[in-house]
């Protein structure tokens, strides 16, 4: 689930009239000046992070005037509170707090219903006094009653709620204000929906000062007006490869590549850093876990599963290779997949031989298919600067993990001195002399390279069957080009080894990422 | 016996005519279940490969008679009215292929569910299958495969991931073992049948001596199963594995509900209750065939002797 920020889940608060504080965002601290200076007076500043511990860690500010508001901003923005980037800080009206409630939406897996949340000591450190809040279980197809959610609120066991407060509407103004969160929630598809505080100021306004939505990461395609970056929980602000990994990812729905970054922290290094690749969750989780166990500590954590054309794996692996200080990279999945592991093999080895790191890899490829795969990276090992292996079925997740591991210990002794840079024919100058879009990329021939022979091994290479002969013998496509492009064309890679596999380089495909830069061998020099 | 599913059940599946639907019908026909034919709107009165197709659920069950599960193939957002239809025909068991599917759509499948006594597999479950009789939704690529990958035995699986119920599987079958049924139960935070649903239905089996459980980080299906153990409602042995000792807190592996929230759902807090009731847990993934082979073993030992 994607979390919305402070900002934006107000904003939606607003929609449905729940009162906010007054107060505007702002992405620079010029900007934070002059929301501050109008209307005057005191402010709070609030860091627009995703933490728990935002006000420990120095996210929220007063400030009494636009002066102060300012050096504050400036503090906040850009800069990176309780391990997240502070991108924009959100100014708000200081309030005269009188009491602080909780209230929530969330869902009780267990129960598998949609559950309100009421607790009259809100405020920070909730989580800790998880015994105060009070459930009424709800349905996702009929919104509960006012007199239900009064009954509830006044119910509570820890109510201070007195005589007092009933006189003065309390309970029904919080239990309308319920209500119209279940709206919010509804609406928006959310996993959760929190304002903590909700508070009682002092001039008897009920006022939501903080609020926490978690969009449901499934329910993206229906909720695009959120404005949600990147629809998935990653912890943390997103990272430039996120980002990179997330545009990829966001509008191609064959199969699913999932990237996440792990904090690096130094001082708790527990294993060398490695860029690690999972093919199907569980079997992702329990290669992690292999790593760890291994002396291996994966910078990221990376799923490409679900049948996946070649481009995106490829993809995924050019982004890991593109990170810094990575000493190994670790593919490995549940060990016996049912999709063919070749489209696989190929996929990475086409990041390889374009990025040459110079860091050994380990790829598990065990399922259908297995065999074909390892032959397939046993044979292009040798155009690798660094030592490349694939294992099968029989070869469990720790044994690669500690096989990854022995590899890079020796690695400044196994390097291959005598690599080609690349399998010799792609060094050749490649004119591209027909050429046609795939989906998400562009494959080209050249045909000065071909004869009558291996033009027609490429054309028979295709699985889709979308490649044919011309009147002079050359490959060209057997469709329109428009079905390619749309996605006729799978993007599997298997025409370009075909060439490759024949010494040839008369078939070029490119699969483009925005925003790349590629540079890991030399950081890796630089530590080895 | 085996749950869930055996070559006698009827199966229909609803977006037949679809290219995963199709593709899917044929493999588990190939596996021997015993579908009777299948749905998709506007398209009745067509045949996919050679099994009667029909516009609605309704008409498939008036025409074909008790249907005893349903495989849904319809892309994420119309699983919702696809699983509702399903279950308004009556059809007691539905099995939600597709990934993806919002988290307040399988809300309302639940609350369907309930209201009318049916059952549902998934959401973003791989399927069922009882080897050697039939499958729902389809492991091991190909109905070949399959064939040689699973064999028939005494070992329930009730898996979290796709990806491990099929290798698990494979793996333990390798030693010479056999399986009465795996559940992949779905990677969701919230799903149909659950781990303690599935491992209750294991120990009222004749077929299913003991118990593998492959969980990981996220919610509490596994401590509920270590409640049935304390219970007493559940004594058969159970080995189970829990995925993502390794995983930071808040941050989403994968499956939609393999998240730490709130220092919930951790894996050593479901170790330890595991732990606790005395399931065997296995902490390197490549040690559950032998484990489970030892423990067959015995229990089959045991059952002659009894």
């Amino acid at each position: 689930m994607a979390q919305l920020h402070e900002y934006q889940a107000k904003k939606i608060l607003a929609e449905h009239e729940i009162e906010i504080p007054r107060g505007q965002v702002a992405f620079s601290s010029q900007v934070a000046r002059e929301i501050a200076e109008n209307p005057g007076g005191e402010v709070v500043i609030k860091a627009q992070i995703h933490s728990t511990s935002r006000a420990a860690s120095g996210g929220i500010r007063f400030a009494s005037n636009a002066d102060e508001a300012e050096k504050i901003a400036n503090e906040l923005i850009g800069k990176e509170i309780a391990g997240n980037l502070c991108e924009a800080v959100l100014i708000d009206e200081k309030a005269e707090i009188e009491r602080e409630f909780y209230l929530g939406f969330i869902i009780d897996t267990t129960l598998k219903r949609p559950t309100l949340l009421f607790s009259d000591s809100g405020g920070s450190g909730i989580e800790e006094r998880a015994d105060s809040l009070k459930k009424l279980v709800c349905s996702i197809r009929k919104e509960p009653i006012i007199k239900d959610i009064e009954e509830f609120v006044g119910s509570s066991r820890f109510s201070v709620l007195n005589d007092d407060s009933l006189k003065t509407g309390l309970q029904t103004k919080i239990a309308e204000i319920l209500q119209k969160l279940y709206r919010v929630a509804k609406s928006t598809d959310a996993r959760t929906a929190e304002i903590n505080p909700l508070a009682l100021l002092k001039d008897g306004r009920l006022v939501a000062l903080d609020a926490r939505i978690s969009v449901d990461d499934y329910a993206d395609f229906r909720q695009k007006h959120l404005g949600i970056e990147i629809a998935r929980e990653l912890g943390h602000t997103p990272t430039k490869l996120e980002r990179i990994a997330w545009e990829i990812e966001k509008d191609d729905f064959r199969g699913t590549f999932f990237f996440v970054e792990i904090p690096r922290k130094p001082e708790q290094s527990n294993g060398i850093w490695i860029g690690f690749n999972g093919a199907g969750g569980g079997g992702s989780m329990a290669s992690l876990d292999a790593a760890q166990r291994n002396g291996l500590q994966p910078v990221c954590y990376v799923d490409t599963s679900g049948n996946p054309p070649a481009s995106k794996v490829y993809r995924a692996a050019k982004i890991i290779l593109s990170m810094p200080d990575i000493r190994g990279y670790f593919l490995s999945g549940s060990g016996v997949a049912s999709q063919e592991q070749f489209g696989l093999a190929r996929a990475v080895l086409k990041a390889f031989l374009e990025a040459k790191p110079i860091i050994p890899a380990v790829l598990r490829l065990g399922g259908n298919g297995e065999d074909i795969a390892k032959d397939l990276v046993e044979r292009y090992a040798k155009f690798l600067p660094a030592p490349i292996e694939a294992y099968r079925k029989k070869d469990s997740a720790d044994f690669c993990a500690a096989r990854l591991f022995e590899l890079i210990s020796n690695a400044k002794t196994q390097r291959r001195k005598d690599a080609k840079s690349e399998p010799s024919a792609v060094a050749e100058r490649f004119s591209a002399d027909y050429e046609f879009k795939t989906k998400t990329g562009t494959v080209s021939f050249d045909y000065d390279k071909l004869d009558d022979s291996s033009a027609e091994k490429i054309v028979e290479s295709c699985p889709q069957k979308i490649l044919k002969l011309n009147n002079y013998y050359l490959p060209i496509l057997a469709i329109e080009a428009e079905e390619a492009e749309r996605g006729k064309c799978s993007e599997c890679l298997a025409c370009e080894f075909a060439s490759l596999d024949l010494g040839l380089n008369a078939v070029k495909i490119e699969f483009p990422i925005e925003g790349l830069n590629i540079g890991v061998s030399e950081n890796y020099e630089a530590s080895a | 016996m085996s749950i869930l599913i055996d070559q006698h059940k009827k199966v229909i599946v609803q977006g037949i005519t679809g290219r995963e639907g199709s593709a899917r019908a044929k493999l588990m026909l190939d596996y021997g279940t015993n579908v009777v034919g299948g749905c998709t709107p506007n398209r009745g009165g067509k045949e996919v490969h050679g099994l009667p197709v029909f516009n609605t659920v309704k008409e498939t069950v008036d025409a074909l008679g008790k249907i005893d599960v349903s495989v849904i193939f319809v892309p994420a957002p119309r699983v919702k009215s696809a699983a509702i239809e399903a279950i308004e025909a009556g059809i007691p068991l539905v099995a939600l292929i597709a990934d993806r599917v919002p988290l307040f759509d399988v809300l309302e499948v639940c609350e369907v569910a309930d209201e009318f006594g049916a059952k549902f597999v998934g959401p973003n479950t791989v399927g069922v299958m009882s080897p050697e009789k039939a499958v729902l939704g389809m492991m091991g690529g190909n109905a070949r495969t399959a064939k040689s990958w699973f064999h028939a035995g005494n070992v329930g699986i009730i898996s979290r991931s796709g990806g491990l119920s099929a290798s698990t599987g494979y793996y333990i079958c390798q030693t010479g073992v056999g399986i009465s049924t795996i559940v992949h139960v779905g990677g969701d935070s919230v799903i149909g049948l659950t781990m303690p649903e599935v491992a209750e239905m294991f120990e009222n089996d004749s077929e299913t001596d003991l118990i593998v459980l492959l969980g990981e980080i996220g919610g509490s299906q596994e401590e509920q199963v270590s409640d049935l153990v304390k219970s007493g409602k559940i004594t058969k042995p159970i080995v189970a594995y829990i995925g993502g000792k390794a995983a930071q807190s808040g941050t989403r592996y994968s499956h939609a509900g393999a998240i730490i929230e709130g220092g919930k759902g951790t894996w050593q807090g479901k170790v330890d209750r595991l732990n606790e009731v005395g399931v065997t847990i296995i902490e390197q993934f490549g040690d559950i065939p032998q484990k489970v082979k030892e423990i067959s073993a015995r229990e089959t030992h045991q059952k002659r002797e009894n």
